[in-house]
Parts: structure tokens; C-alpha cells; sequence
């Protein structure tokens, strides 16, 4: 049996010479620390929006006599906004392979497509909230309302700064190319968009489809 | 060797969350992987929204149906986008994700029943002034 066969995940090190983590063989490579601390930092925007979602699911009840989530969802709208983000979510995917392969063209194309698509996304929203606002079922109207806005609307922030960043990322690798410290930025702002989705999924789940069919 | 690789450190052997390996076969494989993933999310995505929308299921197990739903495709999201995979140069990033799970699920679950009691407990009132009269 080899050496990583018998530990693969270099808990006992087994004498490897090269491991990290212990003085040998120097620190983990720059991209390697970047990306797992970005990481932690997504692990713990998600904790913060698992703290929305309690408040919301512990509120979606408390109408105060206001309309429910079942008179307000538009889920056919909320389908449309799921597909713009998750091809979004694809064209990203399609743009840091493209800066991997130092693909300038397929890069600029991919993200353009991600931009449009999460644009689109972020007008939804904005249209339907002004369309609750107008009819005076604002943050003000109930409890669950105000827990439905603030949920949804953190995740509608999250995706216009990070749309912000996507533009950001076009411009650094127009005017200074595919540096490593570029690359990394772009593995960050990748898995910051993918983690949108992620949390995306959980939004329409628990708050429109479930709220819708109560 | 992947080209996704810092070229610095040609033996590094741990891979940054999102990081692919590929191995040998390049752009194709990358790109592939990510359309089973947009396919397997998509294929899902659907099924959430026709089991909420349609009465296919039986009422009372849709909340269940759709939780199953979500949580599958964020596991579909976890390997395909963000490449999280088991293998051991990824334990870190398994680690790190599975304290963060654990503090949602605490977070979560402790507060839904938290108040769910204290909202029990204040159903009771009225029904008690009501035994005391």
C-alpha cells in the first residue's frame, strides 16, 4: 500500500516530507489560502442568512391581517428569476475555466453573459418589489412582510455588489491581464456568485414555494 | 496537472475550494462538468416547482418534497460549481463547510423551536383565564 493510500487525508503524515501545516515544505500556495479564507467568509454570509431565515420562517405566519404569502408570490415571475440565475450561475462557471485557459475573448463573452443574466435577475426583483410597495404591502405592512423583504432583499444586495465586482473583474483583466493575484481575485468573485445561488435555492424553496402553498 | 494550478507550486497538492482538477483532458472536461451540473440543477429546479405548483403530491408531504428538492440541488451547486469534493486534497474546505452547516442547523432549528414553544405556551393563556372563571 503507498504512502497516500494509507492516509489520504494526512492526518499521521505518515513521515511525507513534503506536508504543510507543520513547518515542512513551506505554507499552503497563495491561491490555496485566498480561496479557503473567501471560503470561511461564504460560510459565514451563509450563517447570517440562516439567521434571516428563522426570523422569516418564525414571521411568515404574522400578517397582522395583511395578505399572506399565498396572495402575493408570483411563482411563475420567481421561476423566470430562478433560470436567469442559475444560467448565470453556468456562464460564470464557463468564465473562470475561460481565465484558466487565458482565453481573453471566451472570459470577456462568458462574463458579459453572466452580467446580462444576473441584471436581469436583480430587475425582477426590483419589479416586484415596487409593485408590493405600490400597492401598500411594503416592509411596514406586517411582520411577515418585513421578514420577506429583508430576506429576499439581502440576497437582491448580495447580487448587485456582486455584479459591481463581476464588472470590476472585466476591467482588472482588461487593463492588467491574467496575473496570479487577477486569477485569484477572479476564483473569489466565482465562488461568491456560485454561493448566491446556492442561497438562491434555499430562498425560493422555503420562501415562495412553501410560502405559496400556505 | 491542472492549469488551474498556481504555477509557483507545480507539487502543491491541497486544491482551493472551487478549484478543478483536471486531469489531462483540459477544457472539455471542465466545461462537461459544469453542464451536468446546470443540467441536474435545472432538472431540479423544475421538479421543486412542479411538485409546489401541481397537486402531484400529496398535500401534507410538499414541504417535506421540497426541502429534499432544495437540498439536493445545493449538493448538486457544492460539487459541480464550487467543486467541494471529498477527495483528500479538499478536507479542509469539507471541514470548514461542515461547521457551517452545523451552526445553520443550530441556528435554524434551535430558534423554529424555541419559538414555537414560547408561541405554544401563549396559546394557552386565554384558554386558562377561561378555566379560571
Amino acid at each position: 500500500m503507498t504512502i497516500a493510500a494509507a492516509d489520504p487525508n494526512r492526518v499521521g503524515d505518515l513521515g511525507r516530507s513534503d506536508a504543510r501545516g507543520r513547518g515542512e515544505g513551506g505554507p499552503a500556495p497563495k491561491r490555496v489560502v485566498v480561496a479557503f479564507g473567501f471560503w470561511i467568509f461564504l460560510l459565514s454570509d451563509i450563517v447570517m442568512f440562516s439567521a434571516f431565515f428563522a426570523a422569516y420562517a418564525v414571521l411568515a405566519g404574522q400578517t397582522a391581517g395583511g395578505p399572506s404569502g399565498s396572495q402575493i408570490f408570483d411563482v411563475r415571475g420567481v421561476a423566470v428569476e430562478t433560470g436567469c440565475l442559475l444560467a448565470s450561475s453556468f456562464a460564470c462557471g464557463l468564465a473562470s475555466i475561460s481565465a484558466g485557459a487565458r482565453s481573453r475573448l471566451w472570459f470577456y463573452v462568458a462574463m458579459a453573459v453572466t452580467f446580462i443574466l444576473g441584471a436581469a435577475f436583480v430587475g425582477l426583483e426590483v419589479s416586484e418589489f415596487a409593485g408590493l410597495v405600490e400597492r401598500g404591502d411594503g416592509p411596514q405592512r406586517s411582520a411577515f412582510l418585513t421578514a420577506f423583504f429583508t430576506v429576499v432583499g439581502c440576497h437582491g444586495l448580495h447580487v448587485s455588489a456582486g455584479l459591481l465586482w463581476l464588472l470590476t473583474m472585466m476591467a482588472q483583466v482588461f487593463a492588467k491581464g491574467f496575473r496570479p493575484d487577477i486569477l485569484r481575485r477572479m476564483l473569489c468573485f466565482s465562488l461568491f456568485w456560485h454561493a448566491l445561488d446556492i442561497i438562491w435555492v434555499a430562498l425560493f424553496t422555503v420562501v415562495y414555494l412553501l410560502g405559496a402553498g400556505a | 496537472m491542472s492549469e488551474f494550478v498556481d504555477d509557483l507550486h507545480p507539487h502543491a497538492d491541497d486544491t482551493a475550494p472551487g478549484d478543478q482538477r483536471l486531469d489531462g483532458s483540459g477544457i472539455a472536461h471542465g466545461v462537461f462538468s459544469y453542464l451536468i451540473g446546470l443540467a441536474m440543477a435545472a432538472g431540479l429546479t423544475v421538479a421543486s416547482f412542479y411538485v409546489g405548483g401541481s397537486g402531484i403530491v400529496w398535500m401534507p408531504v410538499v414541504p417535506v418534497a421540497l426541502i429534499v428538492l432544495a437540498i439536493a440541488q445545493m449538493g448538486v451547486h457544492i460539487v459541480f460549481f464550487l467543486h467541494i469534493t471529498t477527495g483528500p486534497e479538499s478536507t479542509n474546505n469539507v471541514l470548514a463547510l461542515a461547521f457551517g452547516v452545523l451552526i445553520v442547523f443550530l441556528l435554524m432549528a434551535g430558534s423554529l423551536w424555541i419559538m414555537a414553544n414560547l408561541n405554544h405556551n401563549m396559546m394557552l393563556m386565554p384558554r386558562m383565564m377561561e378555566m379560571q372563571r
